[in-house]
């Protein structure tokens, strides 16, 4: 990638210096029209193949072959999208999806924020302990634990049940680190207030704190809905029966060859188009919640 | 912790914060303990033993094998050392092209998307990170028919005047096509001082191949669906620099490239840094692109250790072998991460600094 070395993106290029000369002018021309020339070539190679994706969701196969590039079905079919729902298991699959979702988004609000809590708040032996085994476990490559989550979900006799699938990641070390962070970050005073007037511990965390937290509690809830609809290791060594599997397992198991002869691109890329607009919708309505996950980490460092 | 000792309250106040706390972190702690730590100490057990996946590993019947199915892995020359062998060599070159790619990618996206005279500036950030937010497996069925026989980017290299790869069933390395066509070697017939030896399993004409042509598909996928994170971090340490650093490098007759090198750069040191590291770590653990796009293939050469551990387990029966190679693996991201720790604190001058890895 050449073009990020290259001294003429350089942001600092970008403010006119305070000098009017002509000179200065031009260049500060040509470096806004390189820049609107790079944002707008990037944003078709990061864009593009999600509109190549909803095309050929509506194309007929040998259109979908011929030409793939094209934005437009010629002609138009809703062929593929009939016999997702009538001629694959998607219909199963969606609801297993939602299942485990709205599940476990709710429990990982829940749990990890009166986690977050009590770790950041409430004094009780072994806090800090605990708070450096979040840390650790944070660490851990999810992909190390495959086997191992498997060996616990056989020896616990609920491998190959919806408990396997939702039970396991119901609480994250994630969300419990920055719910921690974020009632580090205000002070206690309200609450101070709520339990001098006798309000139980529970109940101030209840109808003060949580109220209090809305901000965090989004990006919480946007993060925890967008991990575990997207969720997929995890469902490959927690399940095995089809009438089991959540979308990503069920579109990764119709890609890897369930599906029969031909190669069928317009109903594989329709499953996919519809397994990515909720959390297409999400993003775009929550964007700066998004935005806010995605740095969260970066003060972590 | 950071309220230490404040001021002790009334009894009544703080008298049942403790048993209230451990009420609070019950849950997390039991959902964690239960599928995180146990999970990790049963498996250690596991990968001393034979297990075949029938009944409990836990039972007297298992044969018990000691340290075979790591020694399997370095000291015998058999399938399982060349597997895994290969699967190091396939995911090595992987990372050493996707951390620099995603890495220099994210960064200069983040250099254009700060440029305050752009307009837009919203629209563009949104575009680079939404491919980061969608689902790997659906992202990686459109990866597929775009780099199929007739794909999208086959239409776009012929086009070009360029006759496009059978994608993922080419084998190829890049690095032996490319030896190939500067007329070094003939890719078809390797020399004999390469091909006939060896060290641990693979020839050093396997060892020397780069990533495959198959490979660099899901290379391409990865960078263009991490480099959007990425570039998030760089750009929200890029709003925090403060401007007058920059002002000053320009009073002194810097010009861009310059103040880039000597003024921004050190300054995002940290943040570098922080994605290097998370790029190492994530790259090494690829799986779900595999899974959906190639199971190994073609010719194991998008076999990578994740993958294969999870093949030797849930396709060959054979768990031991699986989670001796995911601990190897686990041992091999945490000696990366040290490592790579160690070498960025002892750059510590800004003069000796480079912006790769």
């Amino acid at each position: 990638m050449a073009l990020t070395t290259d001294p003429r993106t350089d942001r600092a290029s970008a403010p006119a210096p305070p000098s009017r000369r002509g000179g200065a002018f031009q260049g500060a021309l040509a470096s806004r029209f390189l820049g609107y020339a790079i944002l707008i070539f990037f944003s078709l190679v990061f864009l593009y193949p999600f509109v190549i994706q909803i095309a050929n969701s509506f194309k007929t196969e040998p259109d979908a072959a011929a030409n793939s590039l094209s934005p437009v079905p010629q002609p138009f079919t809703a062929d593929s999208m009939v016999r997702i729902f009538e001629g694959t298991a998607f219909p199963t699959w969606l609801g297993n999806s939602l299942l485990v979702t709205v599940i476990v988004t709710l429990s990982r609000v829940l749990l990890d924020s009166m986690a977050g809590y009590a770790l950041s708040r409430l004094r009780f032996r072994g806090r800090g302990l605990l708070f450096a085994g979040i840390i650790a476990l944070m660490a851990v490559p999810p992909v190390v634990l495959l086997i191992p989550k498997f060996l616990v979900l056989n020896q616990l006799g609920i491998y190959n049940s919806y408990a396997a699938l939702i039970v396991p990641i119901m609480a994250d070390a994630a969300g419990v680190f920055i719910m921690k962070q974020f009632f580090d970050s205000v002070p206690a005073s309200v609450e101070e207030a709520a339990r001098l007037d006798g309000a139980g511990v529970f109940r101030t965390f209840w109808s003060v704190v949580l109220p209090m937290a809305r901000p965090a509690l989004i990006t919480l809830t946007i993060l925890s809905f967008q991990g575990s609809w997207n969720e997929f290791p995890h469902t490959v060594v927690a399940v095995q029966d089809p009438a089991l599997f959540t979308l990503p397992r069920g579109v990764a198991d119709l890609v890897s060859g369930s599906l029969g002869a031909g190669t069928q691109y317009p109903l594989k890329l329709g499953v996919a188009l519809l397994a990515t607009i909720p959390v297409a919708i999400i993003f775009v309505v929550f964007q700066r919640y998004f935005v806010r996950g995605a740095t969260e980490g970066a003060e972590r460092g | 912790m950071t309220t230490t000792s404040a001021p002790r309250m009334s009894k009544g106040i703080r008298g049942n914060e403790r048993s209230a706390g451990w009420l609070f972190v019950a849950p997390v702690v039991l959902i964690l303990g239960l599928f995180m730590l146990l999970p990790i100490l049963m498996a250690v057990w596991v990968s001393l033993t034979a297990w075949n996946g029938q009944g409990s590993p836990f039972t007297t019947g298992v044969p018990f094998v000691g340290g075979d199915n790591y020694t399997r892995l370095f000291a015998v020359d058999n399938l399982a050392r060349l597997n895994f062998m290969t699967s190091l060599r396939n995911n090595a070159y992987y990372v050493l092209f996707v951390v620099p790619l995603q890495t220099a990618l994210a960064l200069g996206l983040a250099l254009v998307v700060n440029n305050r005279l752009l307009k837009g500036r919203d629209f563009f950030r949104t575009a680079f990170y939404f491919p980061s937010v969608t689902s790997s497996v659906a992202i990686s069925v459109v990866f597929l028919f775009m780099f199929a026989n007739v794909g999208a980017i086959n239409e776009i290299l012929a086009f070009l005047g360029i006759r496009g790869p059978q994608w993922f069933s080419d084998p190829r390395g890049v690095v032996h096509l490319f030896l190939d066509r500067i007329g070094v070697v003939d890719i078809n017939t390797p020399p004999a001082a390469l091909a006939e030896h060896g060290v641990l399993s693979l020839t050093w004409w396997d060892w020397t191949s780069g990533p495959s042509v198959a490979m660099c598909a899901i290379i391409a996928l990865v960078v263009w669906t991490t480099s959007g994170t990425f570039m998030l971090m760089f750009l929200a340490a890029l709003q925090n620099l403060p401007v007058q650093l920059d002002e000053a490098g320009m009073i002194d007759g810097a010009n861009r490239w310059q103040r880039f090198r000597y003024v921004t750069l050190p300054q995002l040191r940290p943040t570098l840094f922080l994605v290097i590291t998370l790029g190492l770590i994530g790259t090494w653990q690829v799986f779900d692109q595999i899974y959906v796009m190639s199971q190994g293939n073609p010719a194991k050469t998008t076999l990578t250790p994740a993958y294969l551990s999870y093949r030797t387990a849930f396709r060959d029966f054979d768990y031991g072998s699986g989670a001796a190679i995911s601990f190897v693996l686990f041992l091999l991201i945490v000696l990366l991460a040290l490592a790579q720790r160690w070498l960025m604190r002892d750059r510590d001058r800004p003069r000796r600094f480079r912006g790769r890895a």
